[in-house]
């Protein structure tokens, strides 16, 4: 497991998102009213739509493209329709946000299976 | 000598003091004490420092244990001294003066140190802090009334000490980073009644406000802060947290993270020196509350006497001491998948109440206004105890048997008397509730009759049916409004009226003072709020970005693969050989996929990265385009023809008043997007007949249709009048979008709204009656002078210049960018 650091919780403003690239899919790190950090891969399980970009509100955010919602907390898109996009585990230690990501999605992977 | 063994303490706060009390009580001749404490000082009360700065307690009052109690207990104390090492191989410790004392066993509690932000200026003379008595006597010296404090951190501390600082008299500001006061005690709502109640006592509150330096040469003047605000001041006192004070322990040798670490049996890495109070970590938990460092100290007694207790944890909970405002959190609040929160909202008399469980127990609350059930609830918290038979009236408190249902009139029922229920005819709460009960009127259509409220427009009539029932109790049935969302009971119509009717400013105010029943509200009313407090108070409120939708919060329109377009104003339509210079060179500089001729006549550059979008504007920007809005529920486009330019059936200047209305008319939001065109003469080329607002050039002058539709509907426009001039069709054009501004539900089109309020109530407003025409058109008038920023070159700008990360600029960089990461090693 690697923790990386991708940045302070201030750096989010209650309620909303901002997006981490990576070297595969991008990343949506969110923050709840009450400060918890939820992070998913920021594809909608509907069409793709980029998560980061939506309404947050509750432990919820809103796609931007065509309004499905999306639970941070399990990924899953809520109500009558069915989905999910994968969640990523957060750490937050001392302020820093760190996520546990797979090794693929980060560039040494890619170097060290070159090498 | 005696056979006891040497106990020596570091620091003499609270948490040792509760240590000792225990121990003699257990085991009064077990220890022989030695205490060093750097203030010169006995244990005394440190949370009731803030009583000591409003005035209500002196000093003495808050004394715990006194010189005699040492006495009686031989304990040696050694006030004014730190200690400046340990050395754990011959187990001595030593103070700056040189004294030095042995031990057996050794208990640490340096406690913690406050904060100081390094921004310029922090060590200027009048900068002080907030921790011991020495702090709030050299607060105390430099207050007097009139002299102003600024207090930089709004959370319990910086709270405490600005409502003592304003009890001496001072005018005080407070300064805090984050959106809401004690954000890490409080949900949302709290904040908001804690900002209201904190106001009423005269103090200033800046919120999202980061202090940039603080201003004065020899003594403090000022502050600055980020924005570039500046307050004069003669002190200024830092309350931005604490850090455990850790120091002394790491020079010895001891283990430390965050704070000093320990086990459950509360020992650091050396079996022979404890630690205790705020230095110390404990399973990754810091404290700065008493409630736990006793917990702590109780087990620190227990093992010295030769017990085996063990310290697991504590849920704390967090009162604030200003007289007059009651707030208690406790536990863990968080929303989270698998709990509820029981919400109640008491608007009339400032109450809120959130009760959090999860798995059929209570883990969190926040009470504010009425906190005398917080040990109740907190007790359920630390036993973990069901409370499966309490749920239904759990949330209205211990004293409470047999709930009742909340009570959807009481918003209505709290406004005064004089309170306007019906602005289209005048008509206020008391003559509407006398003519219910003097005249025994039973149903709306009466109201209507005898008063004329709701008799225009429509929109009170949500109100007016409260109040019909609010007088005639049960037996009054109101039809059933559609509620805006599913976080309220009330309509569109009765939110907007009330907004206005109890002066709400934020959208936190609104969900307080409506009785919303979640805690922040859904996609669906944040928009919708957001709208209708920018449209109420076009000067005052400040905008919440985070309740718009992506396009209108970005400035672009975000398209199926996560990239933007961007549309600039083309005033009218026309466009130059420079403005199309300046699109090329963008499109061919950025890489810009796609070009297009839009429908709305301009241009329109497809598959921009988000990234982009600043540099792309700067670059528009310096070719004198602003946004087109092509993305916003507000004033989009202004089509015209030729008209008499060069139309040889041209009958008026239809391009000059195209141009000319949208000059005057940009950046307007409104409930739903507003099209218009301007056509020449009545072949219509613009197709003005099926916009939101259209004119249509006659020889004898303009004639003005509204209410028209082409997209998901078609409809031809209604006529509103014909006028004679150009000002007086700009006049009535603006007059008519401020109704709909004022009147229209969020995302009601135009043609929507009128239907359902009628053509005829349109005329009736915009056409016959004059001063209604011209209120109308000032209120448009005056709400643009707010409204005409271009978005792009704030932006544009905003991101030329380092700012502070969190502000609403950011979120177009990516907050990292991890596959661009060296590969490490
Ligand atoms: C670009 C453009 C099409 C084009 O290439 O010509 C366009 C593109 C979009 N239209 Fe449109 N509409 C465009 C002219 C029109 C017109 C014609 C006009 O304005 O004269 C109409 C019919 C008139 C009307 O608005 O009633 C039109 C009726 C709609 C509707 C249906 C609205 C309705 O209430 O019936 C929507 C959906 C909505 O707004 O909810 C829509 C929504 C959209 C959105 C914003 C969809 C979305 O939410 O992403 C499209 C954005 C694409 C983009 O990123 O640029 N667009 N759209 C036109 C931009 C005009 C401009 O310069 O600003
Ligand atoms: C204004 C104010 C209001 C508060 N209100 C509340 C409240 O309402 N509720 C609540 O639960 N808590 C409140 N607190 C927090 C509470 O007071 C602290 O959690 C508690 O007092 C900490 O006790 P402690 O013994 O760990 O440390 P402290 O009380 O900080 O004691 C540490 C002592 O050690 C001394 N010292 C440090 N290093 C050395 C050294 N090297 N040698 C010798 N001596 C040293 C220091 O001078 C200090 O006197 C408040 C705090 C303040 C400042
Ligand atoms: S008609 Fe408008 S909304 Fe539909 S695909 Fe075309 S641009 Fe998009
Ligand atoms: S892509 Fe998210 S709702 Fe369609």
């Amino acid at each position: 497991m690697t923790w990386i650091a991708i940045g302070r919780v201030d750096e989010i403003l209650p309620l909303s998102g901002r997006c981490v690239k990576t070297v595969g899919p991008d990343v949506g790190v969110f923050r709840a009213a009450d400060d918890q950090i939820f992070a998913v891969i920021n594809n909608c399980p509907h069409k793709g739509g980029p998560l980061s970009e939506g309404i947050v509100h509750g432990t919820s955010v809103t796609c931007p493209l065509h309004n499905m919602v999306i639970s941070l907390a399990s990924g899953e898109i809520e109500g009558p329709d069915e989905g999910r996009t994968d969640t990523i585990p957060v750490d937050v230690r001392a302020g820093v946000i760190h996520l546990d990501l797979p090794a693929e999605m980060l560039p040494s992977a890619k170097a060290s299976r070159a090498a | 000598m005696s056979d006891k063994k040497r106990l020596v303490v570091i620091g003499n706060g609270m948490a040792p003091g509760r240590v000792l009390e225990r121990l003699f009580d257990a085991a009064p001749d077990a220890y022989e004490v030695t205490i060093f404490n750097a203030e010169p000082r006995v244990n005394y009360d440190r949370i009731m420092l803030s009583p000591v700065l409003s005035g209500e307690k002196r000093y003495e009052d808050i004394v715990i244990h006194d010189d005699a109690w040492y006495d009686e207990r031989a304990i040696t104390l050694h006030r004014g001294q730190r200690v400046t090492e340990i050395d754990r191989a011959r187990k001595t410790v030593t103070s700056a003066d040189g004294t030095s004392a042995p031990y057996d066993t050794l208990l640490v509690a340096t406690g913690s140190n406050p904060v100081v932000i390094p921004v310029p200026g922090h060590n200027l003379p009048g900068v002080l802090t907030y921790r011991d008595l020495d702090d709030v006597e050299a607060m105390l010296a430099a207050a007097a009334p009139g002299k102003r404090a600024v207090v930089i951190g709004g959370g319990l501390l910086g709270l405490e000490a600005a409502a003592g600082l304003s009890e001496q008299g001072m005018t005080v500001d407070v300064v805090h980073l984050m959106p809401t006061l004690m954000e890490r005690q409080l949900d949302e709502a709290a904040g908001y009644l804690l900002e209201k109640a904190v106001k009423a006592r005269g103090i200033t509150v800046h919120t999202e406000a980061n202090t940039k330096a603080i201003l004065g040469t020899d003594q403090v003047e000022g502050i600055a802060l980020e924005n570039g605000t500046e307050i004069p001041c003669e002190m200024v006192v830092m309350a931005v947290g604490i850090r455990p004070s850790t120091q002394l322990a790491k020079e010895a040798g001891l283990d430390v993270g965050r704070g000093i670490l320990v086990d459950d049996a509360m020992r650091t890495s050396d079996p022979h020196i404890y630690a205790v109070g705020e230095c110390v970590e404990h399973r990754g938990a810091c404290y700065g509350l008493v409630a736990p460092l006793y917990e702590m100290a109780s087990v620190i007694a227990d093992r010295l006497t030769g017990g085996s207790r063990t310290y697991e944890g504590s849920v704390t909970a967090t009162k604030l001491k200003v007289t007059g405002i009651d707030l208690y959190s406790a536990g863990d609040f968080q929303e989270k998948e698998g709990r509820e929160s029981v919400v109640l909202r008491d608007a009339a008399a400032g109450l809120y109440k959130n009760v959090v469980l999860e798995g059929g127990k209570i883990c969190g609350v926040v009470l504010f206004g009425d906190v005398s059930d917080g040990g109740w609830y907190t007790q359920f918290l630390r036993d973990g105890a069901d409370i499966a038979e309490l749920r239904e009236t759990l949330i209205f408190g211990q004293a409470y048997a047999g709930a009742s249902p909340l009570d959807p009139t009481a918003a209505v029922a709290a406004l005064p008397a004089d309170a306007e229920i019906c602005g289209c005819n005048g008509v206020s709460k008391c003559t509407i509730t006398s003519a219910i009960d003097e005249k025994g009127l039973t149903t709306i259509d009466a109201v209507r009759a005898h008063t004329k409220a709701s008799a225009s427009c429509g929109s009170c009539s949500g109100l007016v049916e409260q109040l019909l029932k609010l007088q005639l109790g049960e037996s009054y049935n109101p039809a059933a409004v559609p509620a805006l969302c599913s976080c309220t009971h009330l309509g569109h119509n009765d939110v907007r009226r009330l907004i206005r009717l109890k002066s709400l400013k934020s959208i936190p105010a609104v969900m307080q003072e409506l009785e919303w029943t979640t805690a922040n509200g859904c996609a669906k009313c944040r928009p919708a709020l957001n709208y209708y407090l920018v449209a109420e108070w076009p000067d005052e409120y400040a905008d919440d970005y985070r309740s718009r939708f992506i396009n209108e919060r970005a400035h672009a329109n975000i398209q199926k693969d996560g990239t933007y377009s961007v549309v600039p104003r083309m005033w009218g339509g026309q466009t130059s050989a420079k403005e199309l210079r300046a699109i090329a060179d963008v499109v061919d500089k950025f890489n810009i996929p796609t070009v297009k001729v839009t429908g709305g006549q301009r241009i329109d550059m497809l598959g921009i990265k988000k990234e982009d979008l600043p540099a792309v504007w700067a670059d528009l920007g310096k070719a004198g385009f602003v946004s087109g809005h092509a993305y916003a529920k507000g004033v989009r486009t202004v089509k015209t023809c030729v008209g008499t330019d060069w139309c040889r059936f041209g009958t008026q200047d239809s391009t000059g008043l195209g141009v000319k209305i949208e000059k005057a008319m940009w950046g307007s939001w409104t409930p739903a997007k507003v099209k218009m065109a301007v056509s020449g003469c009545p072949r219509n080329c613009a197709e003005a007949t099926c916009k939101d607002v259209g004119v249509v050039c006659v020889d004898s002058g303009y004639e003005i249709h509204f209410a028209g539709a082409a997209g998901l509907d078609i409809k031809g426009t209604e006529v509103l009048c014909l006028v004679k001039t150009e000002d007086e069709a700009m006049e009535y054009i603006m007059a008519l979008t401020q109704m709909y501004r004022e009147q229209g539900h969020y995302l009601e089109r135009i043609y929507k709204w009128a239907r359902r309020i009628g053509y005829d109530e349109v005329r009736r407003q915009i056409v016959e009656d004059s001063d209604k025409r011209l209120a109308y058109y000032a209120r448009f008038v005056y709400s643009q002078q707010f409204a005409q920023v271009d978005p792009w070159a704030e932006r544009a700008a905003a991101l030329q210049e380092p700012r502070a990360v969190h502000d609403k600029y950011a979120e177009y960089r990516p907050m990292a960018d991890l596959s661009v990461l060296e590969a490490a090693q």
